[in-house]
């Protein structure tokens, strides 16, 4: 299996496939039992930390401190990774995904709807990253949402990054339209 | 970098705390509550109460530890932020070196302060005082570190809360001993640096070792 630039790849799969196990140990956070990973020909092991800054995980889970507000929380996820991100980038990233209204609520008091949009954000302090792995990244956004992810997912691949997600809907992204990579004949009896 | 990481994390941890106040205040409330009960259990006999006082005051300050530990890591494990911390590119050790500085600053700090007080309550001296304070901020960070170990290796399991007081507990004991002995050498007119140089070196030894085994627990729990 293997990601060119500029490219959307679409993970599928059956419930319990291992969709998530696959973008997990490709993310780094459990390793193989046998084969190997390379992100630019260098495998994690090989690189050291510093390499995993050549990708960006997005789990099924948002990672949002609920005593948080939107604000701060996406803020600490641009820290965490060296993202650069000044207060002008992080709202021009939330009003991006159409969040900017609610910047300063306590994510507590947000949508799942709402938090999705917070954690995808981050995206677009990532441009400079260039493998994505998102976990059902649109799960929970509704109709605005999917098409604002679908325009950032979109400019990502036109700038040479590319995109590896699992979905469960048909994905409706235009530009790239995705490869499918399906899981069903890697399945162990 | 990993500076960076390691601000990132403690300052979280500390505007999180600051957003609940009242669980902040849990161990330090133990500790009080805790050491106000002895006077009543054991009677006001002075002589009594000075001298059990410094081991009442350890076991307290250990106990008021162990009480936050468990929930060092629950959270962010449950929300994904665990994952994300993980995932920066910098090593996990800064993460758990965060981890454990916040602890103390919540936990072992606070008792620090204290401590003057619950010596005044049970009626110790000033030197006697003295040597509980200062080995208590050679200890509280030891008790952190180790707490820190604990909560890494236990996180996700079912009773884990159990079985981390039992990891955690043992390996606090020397501790315990050497800070509560401090003080009784103190009160019988001799000369405590001994004791406190032993604390010193538990201290040195965990900041050296902890943090490196908390990482590896942490990757270990999570896969």
């Amino acid at each position: 299996m293997a990601l060119a630039p500029g490219s959307v790849t679409w993970l599928r799969g059956r419930n319990g496939r291992g969709k998530t196990s696959l973008l997990r140990l490709l993310a780094g956070l459990s390793s193989p039992a046998d084969g190997e990973f390379r992100v630019a020909g260098q495998t994690l092991r090989e690189g050291g930390a510093a390499w995993r800054s050549h990708w960006l995980y997005v789990g099924h889970q948002n990672a949002l401190k609920d005593d948080l507000t939107a604000f701060e929380a996406l803020r600490f996820l641009a820290d965490l990774h060296g993202m650069p991100a000044d207060a002008a980038g992080l709202a021009q990233a939330l009003k991006r995904m159409g969040i900017h209204n609610r910047q300063q609520a306590p994510v507590r008091t947000l949508s799942q709807g709402q938090r999705r949009r917070v954690a995808l954000a981050r995206l677009l302090l990532s441009r400079s990253v260039p493998l994505w792995l998102l976990d059902e990244p649109f799960d929970a956004l509704d109709a605005d949402g999917i098409t604002a992810l679908n325009s950032v997912i979109s400019e990502h691949a036109a700038a040479g990054g590319c995109v590896l997600l699992t979905s469960h809907q048909a994905l409706s992204l235009a530009h790239p339209v995705p490869s499918v990579f399906d899981l069903e004949p890697y399945v162990c009896a | 970098m990993t500076r960076s990481v390691f601000m990132t994390v403690l300052r979280r941890d500390l505007k999180l705390a600051s957003r609940r106040r009242i669980d902040a205040l849990l161990p330090l409330a133990f500790f009080m509550v805790a050491l106000s009960l002895f006077p009543l259990g054991v009677g006001p006999e002075p002589k009594t109460l000075q001298e059990i006082a410094p081991g009442i005051v350890w076991v307290c300050a250990l106990l008021a530890s162990m009480l936050s530990v468990n929930a060092l890591f629950n959270g962010d494990l449950a929300d994904g932020s665990l994952e994300q911390m993980l995932l920066a590119p910098t090593s996990s050790i800064a993460l758990a070196a965060a981890k454990a500085a916040a602890h103390w600053l919540l936990t072992g700090l606070p008792l620090i302060v204290a401590t003057p007080l619950a010596g005044l309550m049970f009626g110790m001296s000033a030197p006697a005082i003295a040597a509980l304070a200062l080995g208590l901020t050679l200890g509280t960070p030891i008790l952190s570190l180790l707490g820190t170990l604990g909560a890494a290796l236990t996180l996700g399991l079912r009773s884990g809360g159990m079985l981390l007081i039992l990891i955690v507990l043992p390996l606090a004991t020397p501790a315990l001993i050497f800070g509560a002995g401090a003080v009784g050498m103190v009160e019988a007119g001799l000369s405590a640096s001994g004791h406190f140089s032993l604390l010193g070196a538990l201290l040195i030894c965990s900041l050296i070792g902890a943090p490196v085994a908390t990482a590896a627990a942490l990757r270990i729990s999570t896969e």
